[in-house]
């Protein structure tokens, strides 16, 4: 086995393959299967007590810190609290399907982590296995079926809850998931070339080393990880990410301000659990897709790459649970950060930027790839660079081109809105404050500081006070209107 | 059995007959309710469980491609965006079972029984002719051959199809395509038409807690008479709402007795300062 870069290679035999799933024993399958269960489970709870704290940090206030130590029993309290309270079900819903839907929903969740490899192969009470409950030759088209499919609970729950919200809820995440499902798809098709196979366990092994290169006659590698060798791919797919699970800035399908809570409206208790839940894990499925595809799943990362047993035994699933972190993290910083866009944005972001850019770079990867594999010559690089660069040069200048026609056949933007009072034009304008205030410039302020010491009514005196100069007295007129 | 016996010939041993015989009783089962089934989301939910049950099918045969492909193809977005066109169907509608076309079920009949002598002879060809080949050639390798297949054998066939498909989507475009007559109104515009209009705030909210606890009570006016402009005329019209909203500016007034029977010092309204 060819070394990364720096480190030696780990212990022979324990990079897993396909075969290695094969021959089994049958406990061993159910301990797999029930510790993923328990550690989704365990990675819900943890993951909604750290949003909490997180974004409680980024809002400066403390967050849930009063249940166990920093809080972190609290989501255990709150599900608890949530499963035992009263399950209404509302009068005129579709009895079956409002109960199918949240299973719906959860259960493709819980079943596209199992195609997620954790690490090598490990040995649990003397057997050889991999760190992964299965594998497939076409295991990340496992986890696009299961995300397709958890669509279904949300749309089920949309039309069964016979509420308008509900049905609208429903309509834009099945428009949404399907749309940025085709981008994400996309998105793994360079991987897909890259790695040769659609099985996880054949693409973290694809991204153990990268080529050679002599560089000054000292042997270097190309980094490993397609998020550097992909990095186009690596984007859409982060922001498709989001989109598929529903996720602020695109949490459309159940934006509070329009929709109250979108499909799971009319859910209490267990079902509306079950839903959070699976919004949970489907942010889990994700990153750790993101962690397998982009990020090298359980190999180490550079510098710890360097000890030679970072990639063997245990140590593994470390790195991959902190690549998993870090991306779930970017989810709460996300949510912290950005507000939610309107639906056509959502839209034309899916359908005009990131389908297209992803046509266009699995393109050209499938170019280059067939003229390397036929000994592709540098100046065929150099030329078809040229070529590319002038094509985006002249899409560019024809977009500013066309922007320059537009304004100049519709004159520039009116800022009337900005002018306080009447607009140039005459009509009554909008209802806003004057630009200009004698307080801005720190006029009449000077006295209030100065009152403030004296007590409340000097400070009210004090920005109250007369201001100075005879431009300044124009503005306070018109905001008292004296 | 035989038809067990076609489709697990290409496997290994009882598993895969075990499997065959549990989704044969499901899909068959989940077909027949979907042709039965009064309401048109149910029959879609049915269709899926066919759809799946087949993918199963399909990966316990040996072709896990095949069987991902169908889920994500068909399931996840044929079958999905027929549903997207069901959901505008309400919950309570279901389809009238009269026949509207005269001599159509005797037609559908004589179709069916058509279509059961063609597969009983497909799948009785497929038992008593030469078996598939056994599956030590696909598995593990059935991405990469199904892969050359499709492009150099079938990639005639292949091509066409998708030519078809993307003929049919542009014909789709094109008819549901309408010119714009007018500029769309972006979001100044609509800012500015909001502002110099009659209600620069928004709308007041529902009347909840005023006298009831659902979204669908109107808020009232400091007189009692509740606010037109509060409730959506929607959901003003569904069945089973609280209240009929009247039109804008006739505020019905409320009958005698009804502010004063949940109690409360909100909700008795102010009818001396109303009418002095």
């Amino acid at each position: 086995m060819i070394s990364h870069v720096l480190a030696a290679a780990p212990a022979g035999g324990s990079n897993p393959t396909l075969a290695s799933f094969y021959g089994q024993p049958w406990w061993m399958i159910v301990l797999k299967v029930v510790v993923l269960f328990v550690f989704l489970m365990l990675t819900t709870l943890f993951m909604i007590w750290a949003e909490r704290r997180v974004i409680g940090r980024m809002q400066q206030r403390p967050g849930p810190n009063r249940a166990g130590p920093f809080g972190l029993l609290q989501s255990l309290l709150d599900g608890i609290k949530l499963a035992l309270k009263e399950d209404i079900v509302p009068r005129g819903v579709d009895k079956l399907l409002f109960w199918l839907a949240p299973a719906i929903s959860a259960i493709p969740a819980l079943i596209s982590f199992s195609v997620i490899p954790f690490g090598p192969e490990v040995s649990i009470f003397g057997v050889h296995t991999p760190l992964q409950v299965a594998d497939l030759p076409v295991a990340v088209l496992l986890v696009l079926a299961m995300s397709s499919m958890g669509v279904y609970g949300i749309v089920l729950a949309g039309w069964a809850s016979s509420s308008p919200y509900s049905l609208l809820g429903g309509l834009r995440s099945s428009a949404q998931v399907i749309s940025y499902e085709i981008a994400m798809g996309l998105s793994f098709v360079a991987v897909f070339l890259y790695s040769g196979s659609l099985s996880t366990t054949a693409i973290v092994n694809a991204q153990a080393n990268g080529a050679q290169f002599h560089l000054f006659g000292v042997i270097l590698h190309w980094p490993s990880w397609f998020a550097v060798l992909l990095l186009p791919s690596f984007l859409i797919y982060l922001v498709t990410m989001v989109g598929e699970t529903n996720r602020l800035p695109f949490d459309l399908p159940e934006g509070e301000g329009e929709l109250v809570g979108g499909f799971h409206t009319e859910y209490s208790s267990l079902k509306f659990a079950i839903f959070y839940l699976a919004e949970y894990v489907n942010m889990t499925t994700v990153a750790g897709l993101a962690t397998t595809l982009f990020l090298g799943g359980w190999r180490a990362p550079w510098p710890i790459s360097v000890w030679s047993g970072s990639n063997a035994g245990w140590w593994p699933l470390l790195w991959f649970l902190a690549k998993v972190g870090i991306l779930l993290f970017c989810f709460i910083w996300l949510r912290g950060t950005l507000p939610r866009i309107r639906y056509d944005q959502l839209m034309k972001l899916g359908w005009k930027v990131l389908i297209p850019v992803s046509l266009a770079w699995i393109m050209m990867i499938a170019t280059i790839r067939v003229w390397r594999s036929q000994g592709g010559s540098v100046p065929v690089y150099i030329v078809g660079g040229a070529i590319l660069a002038a094509l985006l040069a002249l899409a560019w200048a024809g977009d500013m081109a066309s922007e320059r026609r537009r304004v100049a056949r519709e004159g520039p933007a009116d800022d009337e809105e900005m002018e306080g009072g009447q607009s140039p034009s005459g009509a009554p304008s909008f209802p806003v404050p004057p630009l200009d205030l004698p307080h801005y410039h720190g006029i009449g302020v000077a006295a209030g500081v100065a009152g403030s010491l004296a007590g409340r009514d000097g400070a009210a005196a004090g920005i109250g006070g007369r201001p100075a100069g005879p431009a300044a007295s124009d503005s306070v007129k018109e905001v008292t209107g004296a | 059995m035989n038809a067990a016996h076609v489709l697990a010939a290409s496997t290994v041993g009882a598993g895969a007959v075990v499997a065959f015989w549990i989704l044969a009783v499901i899909s068959v089962a989940a077909a027949l309710g979907l042709v039965l089934a009064p309401r048109a989301v149910h029959g879609a939910v049915l269709l899926a469980v066919v759809m799946l049950s087949l993918a199963v099918l399909y990966g316990v045969a040996g072709a896990p491609f095949l069987a991902f492909v169908q889920i994500i193809v068909y399931t996840g977005a044929v079958l999905m965006l027929f549903l997207f066109v069901l959901m505008i169907v309400g919950v309570s509608a279901a389809d009238s079972m009269r026949e509207t076309i005269r001599g159509q079920r005797l037609a559908a009949g004589l179709a069916g029984i058509g279509l059961l002598v063609l597969l009983a002879l497909v799948v009785g060809h497929a038992a008593i002719g030469p078996a598939a080949p056994a599956g030590s050639n696909y598995g593990v390798l059935n991405v990469q051959r199904l892969a050359q297949l499709i492009f150099t054998r079938y990639v005639f066939p292949f091509e066409l199809t998708s030519a078809l498909l993307i003929t049919a989507a542009l014909g789709a475009m094109v008819l549901a395509h309408r010119e714009r007559t007018s500029p769309k109104p972006s979001q100044r515009d609509l800012a500015r038409q909001r502002v110099r209009g009659d209600h620069p705030a928004p709308l007041p909210g529902p009347g909840v807690y005023a006298r009831g606890d659902a979204a669908d009570m109107p808020a009232l006016l400091p007189d009692g008479t509740p606010s037109p402009l509060s409730l959506n005329p929607v959901m003003a019209r569904r069945r089973g709402s609280a209240i009929r909203v009247p039109g804008p500016g006739v505020p019905a007034p409320l009958p005698p007795g009804e502010p004063g029977k949940d109690g409360g010092p909100d909700a008795e309204p102010d009818r001396e300062g109303a009418h002095p």
